[in-house]
This record gives structure tokens, sequence and C-alpha cells, in this order.
């Protein structure tokens, strides 16, 4: 296979053809994966969910992950935090002429990868070439579909005054990874993106704990927005307490010199999990038991009082709204 | 800490007015939830610290010129995009094809002119003691480098004047820690000789509650007095280097403060020597000045003669997606702080 994707690799021939075959199956493959016009599996019983999610993260590589596992995590989360487990994905990708055909196999590897520790099945793909240019690099979108396996209803119109928030693992490492990836500000720190598949903790939780009210994947716009979003369609307040909102030092130390609000920024691989607060520690020690959601901490609880709004208990004793989401921080995350 | 704060809660008395001159102190103020853990008889008033707060409008238009115009690249800190002009704003300009760089520093500026020695590239100086120095060292390596197509648009400020113009406005000022860790505590011993007192303050929540309950405590006693509550940043000589640096480039001249007026000798400008890195000097820029109206209370806000909430843009025309006044563009501006943390108890308080 030639090293350099052409156009020709995008128009259905064989040069596609030897794309599929050398690349995509040789890394996604599984019973149900086609090269026929669509696959076809066994129907779960019950009800699906079924999700999508694009991906232009710049730049594609990043300390931790790359655009390949992002585009799996992005869209089993999805599918996840609605209490069901995935099962089929499809992915479709737009590459622009010239993309390295060894990059296409690292994303390609890094896709089958994180979809085998997933519990997932890659079962159809479509692949577009676009001139130099049309595109930067290479986007993916997914889609998949999931099963809801115990009787669950998750909403973030559910959370209730008194239920405590859970955040999965320390946060903003994401978004913090790929500013650093950019390297724009010249800032050097060992950040790593938390990018990771989190089916199994999150029907773990809601298998144990049925009477769960919220599970959110926290991507872009982070945890913050996540809890403003929730306030919302809840009507509801919370008050999250600052010393216990879990940081990296590191992701601290960038933030800090950059004047960026770390539960702003992107996360991966964390969920905020919202249970009735007796159920709290039980939540933990599930959460406890996986290595992805090992970190997860109680970081605030919903109230009745300030409704729409979070508002935070400061390091010193002080209480603060967390400003409200809107800036646009960084574009391009995932 | 624990017994700073018993002190600021527990205050009962005449009214204690504290201005914070920093921006950065309004902002960790807010952030932090301080004004909740004061009495009600300590009241803090958020003075004319912030560089973008204090940029007048017609600076904004020079650079607006200048990237319309003389086409240069506009290479600026993210907080001054946002303000408007009278005429136009740099985001309206960009929207029409103008090119504005943000820069965290003005060393990005002046190696990104290094690079491209094609464009006229300039930086927009604007700061108080603190930032001042590091643009002079842009300039510094421009010189040395022969670098032909970098210049900056000064509106670089200083603040002992201000200090003397808002004395009446509070009984004891928070001095910016920052600043002073330039310029030292000799300003501060100044105003003290003319009866003003202040304490300079650090940053951290234990340093802020350690200076106001010091002012408070001091204030009690009832003689001016100052105390320097960040000795570990800032010493009484505060950086010679830095100062000397500025004065082989720079000197003072009037200069005008957005919503408060001209003070005199209260800015920097290139000496004549450096003129070559003056962009007024370089691009001939024509006379902005043009009366400026609006309704909006910002000038009145940063002499702390009244509190955001009772302007009538408030919250309303003026929000930080849509600045009115410069006090609601950038984070560290009063506006914009009591918008974003303010109304958790009694009004913004």
């Amino acid at each position: 296979m030639e090293d350099k994707i052409t156009l020709s690799h995008g128009s259905g021939g064989h040069k596609t053809s030897e794309l599929i075959a050398g690349i995509f199956k040789k890394n996604l493959d599984n019973e149900y994966f086609t090269a026929d016009d669509a696959a076809v599996m066994p129907a779960p019983e019950g009800k699906i969910a079924m999700s999508t999610d694009g991906f232009i993260v710049s730049p594609w590589k990043f300390p931790g992950g790359n655009i390949g596992k992002l585009s799996v995590c992005g869209t089993v989360n999805d599918i996840a935090c609605m209490g069901a487990r995935p099962l089929y994905l499809t992915c479709s990708y737009v590459i622009e002429e010239g993309f390295a055909v060894s990059d296409l196999e690292e994303i390609a590897k890094a896709m089958g990868e994180t979809a085998r520790k997933a519990g997932v099945k890659i079962v159809a793909g479509d692949t577009k070439v676009a001139g130099k240019g049309q595109v930067d690099g290479l986007f993916i979108t997914t889609a998949g579909v999931g099963v809801i396996e115990n009787e669950v209803n998750l909403s973030g119109a559910f959370a209730k005054p008194g239920d405590s928030i859970i955040v999965t693992g320390d946060v903003g490492r994401h978004g913090c990874a790929i500013l650093l990836a950019r390297d724009e500000y010249g800032i050097e720190a060992d950040v790593t993106s938390d990018c990771a598949p989190l089916a199994d903790p999150a029907l773990a939780v809601v298998s144990k704990i049925p009477e769960t009210h919220v599970i959110r994947d926290a991507t872009r716009g982070g945890v913050g927005t996540v809890l403003y979003e929730i306030c919302d369609a809840s009507d509801v307040g919370i008050e999250i307490v600052s010393d216990d909102i879990p940081v990296d030092p590191a992701v601290r130390g960038v933030t800090g010199l950059l004047g960026l609000e770390p539960l702003y920024l992107a996360c991966e691989g964390r969920l905020v999990i919202i249970v009735p607060s007796e159920f709290e520690d039980k939540a933990i020690e599930i959460l406890s038991a996986y290595e992805e959601t090992a970190g997860a901490k109680i970081i605030g609880r919903v109230t009745d009082d300030h409704k729409g709004k979070v508002v935070m208990k400061t390091s010193i004793g002080g209480m603060t709204f967390l400003p409200p989401p809107g800036k646009e921080l960084l574009p391009r995350i995932c | 800490m624990n017994e700073a704060a018993t002190v600021l809660k527990s205050y009962k008395g005449p009214k204690i007015r504290i201005m914070e001159v920093c921006g950065t102190h309004t902002h960790e103020i807010f952030k932090l939830g301080i004004r909740q853990l004061l009495s009600d008889d300590i009241e803090l008033i958020s003075g004319p610290g912030c560089p973008v707060c204090v940029t007048s409008a017609d600076y904004i238009d020079e650079a607006c010129w200048l990237a319309r115009e003389k086409e240069c690249v506009i290479t600026t800190f993210g907080d001054l995009v946002k303000v408007p002009g009278i005429k136009s704003s740099m985001i309206k300009e960009r929207g029409q094809g103008a090119q504005i760089n943000v820069v965290y520093s003005p060393q990005d500026a002046v190696l990104f002119a290094e690079k491209n020695p094609d464009r006229e590239v300039v930086f927009l100086s604007v700061g108080f003691e603190t930032t001042t120095p590091s643009d002079v060292i842009a300039v510094k390596y421009a010189k040395e480098k022969g670098i032909k197509n970098f210049s900056i648009l000064t509106a670089n400020k200083t603040m002992p004047r201000a200090y003397e113009v808002l004395a009446d406005s509070t009984d004891c000022y928070l001095y910016p820690g920052h600043v002073h860790a330039i310029t030292g505590t000799a300003d501060c011993k100044a105003m003290l000789a003319k009866g003003t007192s202040g304490v300079i303050a650090g940053f951290t929540g234990p340093e802020l509650l350690t200076a106001l309950a010091v002012a408070v405590k001091k204030c009690q006693e009832g003689e001016p007095f100052l105390v320097n509550c960040y000795p570990r940043v800032v010493r009484e000589e505060g950086a010679p280097a830095a100062m000397r640096l500025v004065n082989e480039f720079m000197e003072p001249c009037d200069a005008l403060w957005r919503g408060i007026g001209v003070i005199p000798m209260s800015g920097m400008k290139l000496r004549d020597e450096f003129s070559e890195f003056d962009a007024r000097v370089k691009f001939a820029i024509p006379d902005m000045k043009e009366e400026y109206k609006t309704p909006c209370r910002c000038g009145e806000v940063l002499q702390g003669k009244i509190k955001p909430f009772e302007c009538p843009m408030f919250g309303k025309a003026c929000i930080p997606d849509h600045p009115v006044g410069a006090c609601m563009v950038s984070d560290e501006g009063a506006c914009s702080a009591y918008y974003l943390y303010g109304g958790l108890i009694d009004n913004g308080r």
C-alpha cells in the first residue's frame, strides 16, 4: 500500500477495498464487521439507546490517546450514561488527501483496542477522502447502539434536593493535555488525557443502585457546564466544595498560569453521577473497584436554594458562584 | 487565618471603606467569597486597577485604525479584543478581515514580527508597573535584533498619581502587591506622609484575609498607617533592575483614564530616541479624541462612587458577552466580577 492517502482511496474502488482490508478489518475485526452495505446483527431484547458524535480534535494525537480512541470512548460513554450497555458502533472517516497511512493505522489500532476494552463491536464504516486543505488531517464520526439491561431511568432532569454529586476522577485533564499538545503557550507539564471508556463502572452503579438519578459524561465544557445543565434541567441549585474537587497538581499549575478554571476544561473519561445521599458511600465503593473511576469523590450536593446556580464553598470558607459557562476556552478539543 | 476571619466578621464600629486598587484583587475577593466573611461595617470598593477597564475608548480606536488603514497585525492580550471603542472594536475589525492576534506575552509579539518581516506588527502596550517591564523587554529585543517591523502602542499607566486622585474615596488602600513588587514601598510611604493609610496585599485567600484584618485593626487605632502584608514578594526597594530598564526606554506623560479623565504624569511613553518603536509616531496616527457619550457609569464605579449594580446598564444592556463599559469586559473588571460572582447575598455584596 502507498504511504499517503490519495483521493482514490475514497473512490469506492479497489484502493478503498485495500484500505478496508489492510487497515480497518485488520484492526477492528469481529463476527459482524462487514464490507457490505449494512451490518446485520441480532436485535437485543428490551429498549435500546442510540447516540452519535463527531470528532475533530487537533492535534489528532495527544498524551493519553488519539482521535481513534476518543471516537470510541465518546459514543460508548454517551450510551452508558443512559444506563445502556454499548453493543455496536459504526464509524465514518473523512480523511485529508496526503494523510499518512501509518498514522491512519495507528488510529484504527487505538479504535480496535478501545472497542475491545469497552466490550463494543465496530460493525460498519465509511471512508471519504477530501482534497488537500478541505479537512484538517482526519475527522471521525461514530454512532452506536446499546441495550438497557436493567430497568433504569436516568436523566439530567432527575436531580433532587439532598442528592449527592460524585465526579469519577480528577477534572480537566483532557482539555489541559490538548492545550499543552498544541504547544502554543510554551508551557511544559506532564499531563495525560483522561480519555477512557466508562461503560463498566457506569453500568455497575446503575445495576447495584437502581435509584441513581443522573449520569452525565463531562466532555466539552467540563464538569462545570454539566452541573449548570443539571441545575437548569432539574430546576435545582447545586453546592460544591472547592477543596473536594479533585484536580491534578500539574493541571492546577497550568490552569493557574493561564487563568482557566479546571471545572470548565474538557474531560473524556469522567462522569458526573448523582445519587440519593444514602447511596453515596455505596457508589464510591463500586466506582473505586474500576481503574478509570478509582479517583471518584463526592464534590457536593443538590439543593433547593439558589435554583439554576452552582455555588461553591471556597477554601477559606466563603461562598461564591461558579461563573456560568459560556466562554469559548479552546476550540477543537474532541 | 481564623483569627483574621474573626476580626473581619466581628468588627462593629464606624464604617471602614477599603479600596482594592488591583483588578486581580477584585476578582480573587469575589472568587474566594470574601465579601460574605466581612462585617456589615466594612465596605470594599473596587478601584481603577484593571488595565483594560481604564484604557480609553480612543486608544481602542487608534488600534482599530492601525489594523484597518495600515493593515498592521495587532498583537494584544485577549481581554482588550472585546473592549468597545467609540467608532469600532477589535472584534468588529477582526470580523471585517483585520488580523488581531491574541498573545500571552509581549515577547510572543516581537517574535511574531521577527518571523514575519513583511508585516507591520503592533503590540498593544497597556498595563501598570507590573507589566510595563515586559513590554520594554520586547522593545529592547527588537532594538538589539534590528527588527524594523515591530512597534508598540503605549497606554501604560502608573499608580501613584491615581492614589492621590482617589484618596478621598477610601479610608485605606489595599495596595496591589505585584505593582509594589516592582516599585517597592516608596509610593505607599509618600501617601502615608499625606495621611493616607494602606496595606500591601498578596493574592491568596489567607494573604487577603490577613491584609484586610490588619487594615481593620489599624483603622481602629486611628493613626494613619502602612503595613506590608506581602513581604515574601514586596521588598522596600522593589525591583530596581526592572525600574531602571523601564526608565531607560520610557518617560512619564499625561494619561487619559477611562471614566476618570486625564491624570497628569500618570502614564508612560517611549522616549524620543526609541520613537521608531512608537506606533503613534511611526504611523502618524491622527487624533482620535472625541467626546465619549454613554449612559454607562464605569467612571463612577472606578472611582468607588457607585457599586456596579447601581448603574442602569448593569446586567441589562451591559453583560460580559456584550459589554458597554470596559469594567464589564475583563474578568478583572469590577462590573464583570459583580455580574459573575455577585448576587449570592444582598444584591452583589
